[in-house]
């Protein structure tokens, strides 16, 4: 891509983001609002050298967890697709369930998955891997079942087995949909590690969070939601990476169009 | 075209019927390909003519009648004949030459062997370089070649070929049938060839068989010179084949 491209692509996001910034800068000195109650972007960057390390203690205990479930969301999600792809009967008896599990939030299993498994990193992960099953399960069985049946004909046609079709047609073409599932699930892992975190634990930032609000620190509990969001942003970018290396072939210009 | 070798035809269908929710598409289709032909089954769109390729290669069970290959019934076990189908079907994730070599791998080969293999067929079906290409790469007319490939490496006696050309355009079509019948020729390829293209059909085939209201309506012998070539369309004896098939259809 070349200068004029990426400045046309990302330079009116970096103005308004900047913009947005220098509004909030202004709004906290000005003294509209009292300077406790909103930090200035300065202050709020301030705290990091400040508490660097113990917030990079915090920061690698949710990462821990939030991969750790994560892993397990998708491992069951993978198994889950699988089976309900490959049994129709099974399919149509726990796929309403699992929709129907959405309507539960996850801040509201998060108190009784404290009392089952205790303070320890067990809750979190497994909240975290609830969070994160069902987006993958369900992107994983849509790309499965959308598929083009015509392809797994001529491969039968060619005389191949069930594992084949699975591995040259199905675990292909479900690839797009796996990785929109595993983009919503990167944010969830992070999100449903922290709330895991506040409602009982010795660290993580979700502890981390609890503490500072007690102690009306703003400009602390500021930083730590500008590190879970950027946590969030580097797993989904991770994500992207991961994709672009998976699926080669959707990143080719066609002969046609050079032509 | 090299004559029958054995008493039986290669392939035989023997009076195949079937129905989809009690409406008959095929009411006893009977016919019989030789060693080194090529018969194009002509007719409507929705005629049966992909119903009859599905049975044929087995996809299908038909609800009377038998496919006989070599004189042994098919008994609905799948992968005795290579069948194209309508769509090129070339597998999006796969580059030219793996999707080329995709019949090797099925049978166990390794995917360096199976890829060797195919890059060594390529130029013959006029897509040397391109073996390392995605098949979003390729234009039309390079699919269908690439599909066509692929069948040929199933290397079964009989071809399947669904409409292969229908989706192309004029220029990329006339194009195809000229490195298609040299090909055909060369290779001594045993080809059922399904068609709604009532020139296509005579350009390219010893026979045309018309199949309508589920049945074969005329089996027409086409007397084309030895060595065809698509020259062969602007001969009074093309012509005269022609009119005589479209009197059946």
């Amino acid at each position: 891509m070349s200068l004029k491209q990426l400045a046309r692509k990302y330079l009116p996001a970096t103005i308004a983001l900047l913009a947005l910034l220098a509004l909030w800068q202004a709004l906290a000195t000005s003294g509209a609002v009292p300077s406790y109650m909103l930090p200035s972007p300065g202050d709020v960057l301030a705290v990091f050298p400040q508490d660097g390390a113990l917030l990079a203690h915090h920061t690698l205990v949710t990462l821990q967890e939030a991969a750790l479930g994560l892993a397990a969301g998708v491992a069951a999600g993978f198994a889950f697709a699988v089976l309900m792809d490959a049994f129709g009967t099974l399919r149509r008896a726990v796929y309403p369930l699992l929709v129907l599990s959405q309507t539960v939030p996850v801040v509201a299993i998060a108190p009784l998955l404290v009392l089952w498994l205790g303070y320890g990193i067990a809750p979190k992960v497994v909240l975290v891997a609830l969070a994160t099953f069902f987006p993958v399960a369900v992107g994983l069985l849509q790309g499965f079942q959308s598929v083009d049946p015509d392809e797994v004909s001529l491969m039968r046609s060619m005389g191949a087995g069930r594992w084949q079709v699975f591995r040259f047609v199905k675990i292909p073409g479900a690839l797009p949909e796996f990785f929109s599932g595993l983009r919503i699930a990167a944010a969830y892992a992070v999100v449903g590690a922290v709330i895991s975190e506040w409602l009982g634990g010795f660290s993580g930032l979700g502890v981390y969070m609890t503490r500072v609000q007690k102690a009306f620190a703003f400009d602390k509990m500021f930083a730590v939601i500008f590190v879970v969001s950027a946590i969030s942003l580097v797993l989904m970018l991770l994500v992207g990476l991961v994709e672009r290396r998976a699926m080669p072939w959707r990143h080719v210009h066609s002969e046609k169009e050079k032509r | 075209m090299p004559e029958s070798t054995s008493k039986h035809p290669l392939l035989h269908v023997q009076d195949v019927a079937v129905s989809f929710e009690g409406r008959p598409v095929l009411r006893g289709v009977s016919l019989a390909l030789r060693r080194g032909e090529l018969v194009s089954l002509l007719g409507a769109s929705g005629g049966g003519k992909t119903t009859l390729f599905n049975v044929i290669s087995g996809l299908l069970a038909p609800d009377a009648g038998r496919v006989l290959l070599g004189g042994r019934p098919i008994d609905g076990s799948m992968g005795h004949v290579s069948y194209m189908m309508q769509k090129d079907l070339l597998l999006e994730s796969m580059r030219v030459a793996d999707n080329v070599g995709l019949p090797l791998r099925l049978r166990g080969a390794a995917k360096a062997a199976a890829r060797a293999e195919a890059e060594a067929l390529l130029p013959s079906f006029g897509l040397a370089g391109t073996g390392g290409l995605w098949p979003s790469q390729l234009s039309g007319g390079m699919r269908q070649r690439a599909a066509l490939a692929r069948t040929y490496l199933f290397s079964r006696d009989v071809m399947l070929l669904d409409e292969p050309f229908s989706a192309l355009d004029a220029i990329t079509k006339s194009e195809l049938h000229a490195w298609f019948l040299e090909t055909q020729q060369r290779l001594g390829l045993s080809v059922l060839f399904v068609t709604h293209d009532v020139d296509e059909a005579v350009l390219l085939s010893d026979r045309v068989l018309v199949l309508a209201d589920g049945r074969i309506a005329a089996d027409v012998a086409v007397r084309g010179p030895a060595a065809r070539t698509p020259d062969f369309a602007l001969t009074p004896e093309f012509l005269d084949c022609k009119r005589q098939v479209r009197g059946f259809l």
